[in-house]
């Protein structure tokens, strides 16, 4: 009874655990106290990820809606926020059916081998001052791996469902999530040296001005890596609708699809948390002892809107436009931006290895203008890669045959 | 250039956040209907009907059934038939309106109603009590008169038999009076029209 959180212990940074830990240590006996805070947290944790992945769904459709002068859902509860509980209603009733010839056990874990890894990021993601589930010195490492076992869930969905549209969606999806992870972690890189630690927490405490100014580039590639990981448009190949009808799912029904569904939005969401950590300064604000929290859930609602804005301003690339993407653009920026990065880093840091405020805007100056720079000259590249398409030679090889000969 | 093009397609999506949503909301708000829009509840006028059958030997899809009996009266030249059976498949009708096209006497008008959802295939019959019964609200579409007198059908009022002619009922009075019009009938319009 009454025993306190000992200083030495690894949560002893958490505000929110050692709140915990210290309240239960008052009613229940000090081996109980550890339990009890961890299940409060991940409770809070789970339930924010589902019922926010809800939310999400809503405010999807509602933004979609306006971005294409239409209203969205909008005739069930006011502005329609019970639409999502509505969905979930007429999804449980729907009858789960599992296709003749699938491997029943795999498919039937794939919802919750993609909907674990999506719980398991939140736990390092600080939403408030000190505030996550584990301070993981390791953070984004952490974040990259988790992220990345999703995809092990959808290639599941595709193989297991003895559907060959799915086993393209999977195929697609995998191949998608190869290209997209070299860039993604190469862009981190300049994040990760800029703060000199991966602990999540520590990134957002280094960044006295957002990161969003002093890695411009790497915020492009990782937005742009992430929502083709997501398999969110323009990146959907992996559930085309109008070329394999819903890719892995197509053959996921009732409350398994919902599952998937969830998972989707929730790992926008999760992502978005991500991004707002990273390079929006996650907490950081004015009042952020108190109002933390809030400047929080408004940089990741920022970051939502803009995947939503996207999907809904792009169309779908082709596959081949994807790897070129990835391989021919993004991968050289990013390479650029973590070369530029450590040059400056290594000249302007001090002894300790620690950069001042005035040092971040001294890299703000130079990366932005590069930013833009470098964007706009390869963009200029890519478009003449990007347009040799197959062409029909005048004169065919075997008589009768025409030959795709490539310009 | 490339990438100046893909901001300019965020910026199209984005002015569309400020302007007024498209959408209609349909059960409460209604899209203002032409007055020749071709709807459901064919509007007939038994007193103009001959039963010449014209509609049904027009109808490309020949779902229009009409069985006639001579009146009462001998059918003398002129005279007309007395309809037994009228009878129009709406579910595989495409209101292509030749039916209405075909009618000599002007007696057969498009309705202007389009919410005749039904339960079951029987109910979408529509037999010659519905027709007799229904709204007379007809469409403008073919008849060129309805719509130079500026008839409107949505919200406007009922036309009679007398109204929706080619021609003026003095007209009919003086060359084809009284032979294809019900004889209980003959007398009291003249009086009304002058």
């Amino acid at each position: 009874m009454n025993c306190q959180l000992a200083s030495d212990s690894i949560f002893y940074q958490n505000a929110l655990y050692r709140f915990i830990y210290d309240t239960a240590g008052t009613l229940v006996p000090c081996s109980f106290s550890h339990v009890i805070a961890g299940l409060t947290i991940m409770l809070m944790l789970v339930n924010s990820v589902l019922l926010g992945a809800a939310l999400v769904t809503w405010l999807e459709r509602r933004l979609l809606g306006r971005l294409h002068n239409r209203i969205g859902p909008n005739r069930w509860g006011p502005f329609g926020l019970l639409q999502p509980i509505a969905d979930l209603v007429k999804l449980i009733t729907k009858e789960d059916l599992v296709p003749s010839g699938a491997d029943r056990i795999i498919f039937t874990a794939v919802p919750l081998v993609m909907m674990v890894p999506l719980v398991l990021m939140t736990a390092v993601i600080p939403f408030a001052q000190d505030t996550m589930l584990a301070d993981l010195n390791i953070g984004v490492l952490f974040i990259l791996a988790v992220s990345s076992a999703t995809t092990i869930g959808i290639f599941m969905a595709g193989w297991s469902s003895n559907n060959r549209y799915a086993l393209f969606g999977a195929a697609r999806s995998v191949a998608v999530l190869i290209s997209y992870e070299v860039p993604v972690v190469i862009s981190l890189l300049g994040v990760v040296m800029i703060s000199g630690s991966m602990s999540l927490n520590d990134i957002v405490h280094a960044q006295s001005i957002p990161f969003l100014l002093v890695q411009p580039i790497a915020l492009f590639v990782f937005v742009t890596g992430m929502s083709a990981e997501l398999n969110r448009t323009p990146f959907d190949i992996a559930e085309a609708e109008s070329e394999i009808i819903a890719g892995y799912h197509t053959e996921y029904s009732g409350i398994k699809f919902a599952l998937i569904f969830a998972t989707e939005t929730g790992a926008m969401l999760v992502v978005s948390a991500v991004i707002a950590t990273l390079f929006l300064g996650g907490w950081n604000g004015p009042l952020e002892d108190f109002l933390g929290w809030f400047w929080f859930l408004l940089k990741t609602l920022a970051i939502i809107f803009v995947f939503i804005w996207v999907r809904a301003t792009y169309p779908r690339l082709r596959l081949d436009q994807i790897m070129a993407l990835s391989w021919k653009f993004l991968l050289p920026l990013s390479l650029i931006n973590l070369a530029i990065t450590a040059v400056e880093v290594f000249l302007l840091r001090d002894a300790s290895g620690h950069l001042s405020l005035a040092d971040l805007w001294i890299m703000a100056a130079i990366n932005i203008p590069m930013a833009i720079l470098l964007i706009l000259l390869m963009g200029g590249l890519f478009q003449k890669k990007i347009n040799s398409l197959p062409v029909r030679t005048e004169t065919p090889m075997v008589p009768g045959v025409p030959t795709i000969e490539v310009k | 250039m490339y990438g100046l093009g893909m901001a300019r397609g965020l910026l199209v999506t984005l002015k569309n956040m400020t302007k007024k949503p498209f959408t209609i909301q349909y059960p409460e708000e209604r899209v203002k209907q032409h007055p020749r829009f071709r709807g459901e509840e064919f509007v007939w006028y038994e007193e103009r009907c001959t039963g010449c059958a014209s509609c049904a030997k027009y109808c490309p899809l020949g779902i229009i059934k009409i069985v006639t009996s001579p009146s009462e009266s001998a059918p003398k030249e002129g005279d007309k038939y007395k309809l037994e059976v009228f009878d129009i498949e709406l579910q595989r009708c495409m209101f292509c309106g030749l039916c209405v096209e075909a009618c000599p006497y002007d007696c057969l008008f498009m309705g202007s109603g389009f919410e005749q959802g039904r339960y079951s295939r029987e109910d979408m019959v529509i037999h010659v009590e519905d027709l007799r019964n229904s709204a007379k609200n007809p469409s403008t579409f073919y008849r060129p008169q309805l719509e130079q007198s500026g008839y409107d059908p949505r919200g406007g009022r009922p036309l009679s038999w007398r109204e929706v002619g080619r021609e003026k009922w003095d007209w009919h009075k003086r060359e084809k009076a009284g032979l294809r019009l019900i004889e209980t009938d003959i007398d009291s319009p003249s009086e009304e029209s002058r």
